[in-house]
């Protein structure tokens, strides 16, 4: 722990140099968002689908088909969004990013650069934590945005309820600060506390291959453990009252 | 007895090092001439790649010192330990090439790092580089596609891309086929007088090392066991220097690795 805060230090004085050599980040940034963007897109998809068949199945006991459109959207844009893109993230970007820099630990790349009198924080750890920083709350609105459209083809297209309304519900109970705004700011730490995790456990590898694989592993079952852990207390910050 | 003269470029001072628990160096004075080839030998784990990254400044020595060009190392300030590295090219014995670029990506990396040379500069610089290597056609090749051997010369031909006053190579013939062990060979000789470098080279490859090295150490447990031109080193009197480079299997070096009397191990 104190070295990932250590770590977390020299990232934060890296921001300037990554600003600076800002074609680093874009290309990680790319890079990191390549990776995830097609299963958050997809997953997204899905994610709609269900929600609007359960949705609709519930609601419909009570003859209240037409707040679909109210639950397919908040439960996506406070809840479904940030947590399941951040996951999947984990999953697909955090891992390939301990594994490639644990990787370049373990093949002596780091070493190597150090000798090269090239800091290997500030030009291979840092861009890939900012880009990661930078990509997850832009795929938390891709996914909620395909999730959407995934309620919207079961609810409307399949099941029937009407097409103005599913929208208007929608419209009316998305409320820009305390829906959207808390919804991003849920996926800016996720994101956070991700690419954190990701790139610490590459660079702290055991530089072999298990090593390399251990680090994958745990860059995986802690981003779940804090995603979800930090999900239910900034919920409750958020949208309880207490 | 000081080891620093004048004309060491390196020099390791009653150096104490270890890793966690473990010695690795015990009180080690190591003494390195400018314009030579040293080759510091040892059995395999005895700490000859710490040994390096002491002198690299990417370790620090628990107590003792290490001088490099004049400057403690490990006492430099880090844009000072960067400024000192430029002018020190070191060979990893995995190569460490960056995987993500090309072959001429990787030599031209430290330049486009360190210098605010033209693209057109680079160029030639990188070409003239891998040249000296033999490697000039191989300049769009990733380093996936390269051979053990080739790679090594490309991570070589990356190492003098700054020009640097001491080149440290770790196992450089470790893993090669003859052929690029000679051509290794012939390279680090070459280069070592046309650039006017100081070579060190760790390595347990006798016959190579007595080859082209002025000077040899060898190392085992921590301590410096003998060390002189390779001429003295051969005709040395010590047993564990003989069995070190005759290899025989067994000698003050066991064979076998420390372990309970058989019978009671058997019988219980
Ligand atoms: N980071 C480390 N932590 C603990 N022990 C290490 C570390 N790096 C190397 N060692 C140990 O130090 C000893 C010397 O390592 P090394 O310098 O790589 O040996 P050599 O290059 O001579 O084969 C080895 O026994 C190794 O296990
Ligand atoms: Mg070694």
């Amino acid at each position: 722990m104190g070295r990932a805060c250590v770590l977390l230090f020299y990232l934060m004085t890296a921001l300037i140099s990554v600003l600076i050599r800002l074609r680093l980040l874009i290309a990680q940034t790319y890079s990191v968002g390549v990776l995830t963007f097609l299963i958050v897109v997809v997953s997204g998809f899905f994610i709609g689908m269900v929600l609007g068949l359960q949705g609709y199945t519930t609601l419909s006991d009570f003859g209240a088909e037409s707040a679909l459109g109210q639950i397919v959207g908040t439960s996506l844009v406070r809840e479904l969004g940030p947590v399941m893109a951040a996951l999947l993230f984990a999953g697909r970007a955090g891992s390939a990013l301990t594994a490639e820099i644990g990787l370049m630990k373990a093949t002596e790349q780091l070493s190597g650069m150090e000798m090269m009198a090239v800091d290997p924080i500030k030009r291979i750890i840092a861009p890939r934590f900012w880009a990661g920083f930078i990509s997850m709350p832009i795929l938390a609105l891709l996914l909620s945005a395909a999730g959407v459209l995934g309620g919207y083809l079961i609810g409307v297209e399949i099941l029937g309820v009407d097409n103005g309304i599913f929208w208007a519900r929608m419209q009316a109970t998305i409320d820009f600060k305390s829906d959207l705004l808390n919804g991003i700011i849920k996926s800016v730490v996720f994101g956070f506390v991700v690419t954190w995790i990701a790139v610490f456990e590459g660079y702290d590898t055991i530089p072999t291959s298990e090593g390399v694989g251990q680090a994958t592993t745990r860059t995986v079952v802690y981003s779940a453990f804090a995603i979800l852990g930090l999900d239910f207390i900034m919920t409750a910050l958020m949208f309880g009252d207490f | 007895m000081s080891h620093a003269s004048k004309d060491a470029i390196v020099s390791v001072e009653n150096m104490s090092f270890s890793h966690g628990p473990r010695t690795i160096f015990d009180r080690v004075n190591i003494s390195i001439t400018r314009g030579n080839i040293t080759a510091i030998m040892g059995p395999s784990g005895t700490g000859k790649t710490t040994l390096l990254k002491l002198i690299g400044g990417q370790l620090r020595p628990q107590s003792g010192q290490v001088t490099v060009d004049q400057q403690v190392v490990h006492q430099l300030h880090r844009r000072h330990l960067f400024e000192l590295r430029k002018r020190m090219g070191m060979l990893f014995q995995s190569g460490a090439l960056l995987t993500d670029l090309s072959v001429f990506d990787n030599v031209a990396f430290p330049m486009r790092e360190h210098t605010q040379l033209s693209e057109s500069m680079i160029r030639a610089l990188v070409l003239m580089k891998l040249d000296a290597v033999g490697l000039r056609g191989a300049h769009p090749l990733m380093p996936s596609q390269l051979s053990g051997g080739m790679a090594r010369r490309v991570a070589l031909a990356r190492a003098i891309a700054l020009d640097p006053k001491i080149m440290m190579y770790d196992e450089p013939f470790a893993g090669q086929d003859p052929i690029s062990m000679g051509v290794l060979l012939k390279l680090i000789q070459v280069l070592n007088n046309a650039l006017n470098l100081t070579s060190i080279i760790v390595t347990h490859d006798i016959k190579e090392a007595f080859t082209i090295a002025d000077e040899v150490y060898l190392i085992s447990e921590g301590k410096v066991i003998e060390h002189g031109p390779p001429d003295d080193i051969q005709n040395s009197s010590s047993k564990w220097v003989q069995q070190f480079i005759q290899g025989h299997y067994d000698g003050p070096v066991p064979f076998h690795y420390p372990a309970n009397d058989y019978q009671t191990d058997l019988y219980g």
